[in-house]
């Protein structure tokens, strides 16, 4: 990928990250900082290509590594955010 | 890359932004993480056409089938008060994987441009650093005997500058070596990069451990982004980046509400200030429970301050028990939640929701801490540090200028504690010394069963 390209999407993608978070109630937070730990989950797409051209035992095994600990990350933070966000359906009314 | 699959990963990181940006707001918020997931099944599942994915098919579904499954069974099975340390420890595997990614790269000793493989050695230290203060940070959180406390010894911080140098210049080694770096320096960058991250989170107390959660959260967003750069796949650069970026604001929020600058938590003086710290005049007075319920019933308005306790005697239900028998007498009942209550911002106001307390009726220090004034009785329950008067009051102690919960305006103040020992940060509190403070010692869940079966009698 073009490096301009590249440094483009990391600065748009911070100012992105930033106004998210920038006005979110206290009350959030924890889901919050939960669910955007699900997001960068997608770290799972890295290691399955990593892992589905890895060569060699060592490879193979780091690669497959990756790709557990990225499923963990991926589904563990989908699990939990989906727990905590689930007490908030009973509430009626906002703030 | 395939169109189809270009297609998918856009799609992927729109809906990250977008779930991320429903999730802040809690009408949305159920909404906003089903499309992440959305998001997320997309793109792991056009990932199995990906042009480069052409082996290891069985092993891909085997790793995702084992990885997966352990962490659903966990992420299912834990209690709600546990939520904060299974996050650090999700959040590290993804720090671990970031790593793992790099170190598949390095390994293969391809020819990789100069920028690529800066940021692939960049990402793997600050993935690693991620992944091993993560599980310390589970580990302190999950009360390991070994891991509790702060772990400090003579000279730590040298040490603990001393590797980081030497991690670094290993690292700036082999990203500006080409591909003339050995196996057996590599192993060693990982090794000790993995040792930089235990020695960092060691020393830090487990008040802190939700700034560090936090802060280690966006280290792996950004370890993500960097390694999303050196596979050229963008869903990963922007969904890593948008992370990094919104961890170091939460990082910075949560900072700023202890009032502690983050570099302060890191390398910590916590306890160490110089200076005699006020002597505690007066004593603690007890209450019993009786005595206790006849003053919440007749009161006018009863704020409720939870804290950690609350969490640890999953007295949350209890507590809104109480609260509805209150209201049924006429009395007005808020819940003042400070911003570090509990292990993580908003923990309390977890809890809280699982046991079904509306949050319009729950409040942010900035909004009622005015009220104070106002209010008959403070109950105070499992909490001590965020609302220990001697932040307002004394230059000398640690936790001056931390803003506190003003629970010792209040007419009367009801502390709900298990003994008579200092808080998490080790610090005395005036409030119980005061003489508007009455102690009501006893287990959370117990005392407010007791206190219910009191008010009935009434």
């Amino acid at each position: 990928m073009d490096g301009f390209i590249a440094i483009y999407i990391f600065i748009l993608a911070g100012f992105v990250g930033y106004e998210v978070i920038s006005k979110v109630p206290v009350i959030l937070h924890t889901p919050l900082m939960s669910g955007s730990n699900f997001v960068h989950g997608i770290v799972l797409v890295g290691a399955m290509v990593v892992l589905g051209q890895a060569e060699g035992f060592m490879e193979q095994l780091v690669g497959f590594i990756a790709v557990v600990l990225a499923a963990g990350n991926a589904v563990g933070g989908y699990v939990v955010t989906e727990r905590m966000l689930e007490m908030f359906k009973s509430s009626k009314g906002g703030k | 890359m395939n169109l189809f699959v270009e297609i998918f990963y856009l799609a992927a990181a729109v809906l990250f932004i977008l779930g991320l940006k429903q999730m802040a707001s809690p009408v949305t918020a159920r909404r906003g993480i089903v499309w992440a997931g959305i998001g997320m099944v997309l793109a792991t599942l056009i990932t199995f056409v990906h042009p480069h994915v052409n082996s290891n098919y069985l092993l891909i579904i085997i790793g995702i089938a084992v990885g997966g499954g352990i962490a659903w069974k966990t992420g299912k099975e834990v209690a709600m008060t546990d939520m904060p340390q299974m996050i650090a420890l999700y959040n590290g595997m993804g720090g671990g994987a970031a790593a793992a990614i790099a170190a598949v790269e390095l390994i293969k000793h391809e020819p990789m441009d100069g920028t690529v493989q800066l940021l692939a050695v960049f990402g793997a230290l600050i993935g690693a650093v991620a992944f091993s203060g993560s599980l310390i940070a589970f580990g302190k959180l999950q009360g390991i005997k070994q891991l509790r406390g702060a772990f400090r010894f003579h000279n730590q911080q040298r040490i603990n500058a001393g590797l980081f140098i030497v991690v670094a210049w290993m690292g700036l080694g082999i990203a500006t070596s080409g591909m003339d770096y050995g196996m057996f320096t590599l192993f060693l960058f990982f090794a000790l990069a993995l040792a930089f991250g235990v020695m960092m989170t060691l020393p830090i107390g487990g008040a802190d451990m939700p700034v560090v959660i936090s802060l280690y959260n966006a280290f792996t967003g950004l370890a993500v982004g960097f390694e999303g750069y050196v596979l050229d796949n963008p869903a990963m650069m922007i969904a890593g980046i948008v992370v990094g970026s919104a961890g170091t604001l939460l990082t910075q929020l949560m900072a700023k509400a202890m009032n502690r600058p983050i570099t302060n938590v890191l390398f910590s003086n916590f306890g160490e200030t110089t200076g005699e710290a006020q002597e505690v005049t007066g004593s603690m007075k007890a209450i019993e429970s009786p005595d206790a319920a006849i003053m919440m019933a007749f009161a006018e308005k009863v704020i409720i301050i939870p804290g950690y306790g609350m969490a640890v005697a999953q007295a949350q239900h209890k507590i809104w028990e109480m609260t509805k028998q209150l209201q049924e007498r006429g009395v007005t009942v808020k819940f003042a939640i400070h911003p570090v209550a509990g292990r993580m911002p908003g923990h309390m106001n977890v809890l809280l929701a699982e046991a079904g307390v509306p949050y319009d009726i729950i409040y942010d220090l900035d909004e009622i801490n005015e009220e104070f004034k106002t209010a008959d009785v403070a109950l105070v329950i499992g909490a001590n540090d965020v609302v220990n008067p001697i932040a307002r009051t004394d230059p000398n102690s640690p936790i001056y200028g931390m803003p506190i919960l003003n629970a010792d305006y209040a007419k009367n103040v009801i502390v709900v504690k298990r003994g008579q020992g200092a808080g998490f940060s080790g610090i005395e509190n005036h409030l119980f010394f005061a003489d508007n403070c009455r102690m009501l010692y006893g287990d959370g869940q117990v005392v407010a069963s007791e206190l219910i079966a009191n008010m009935k009698e009434l």
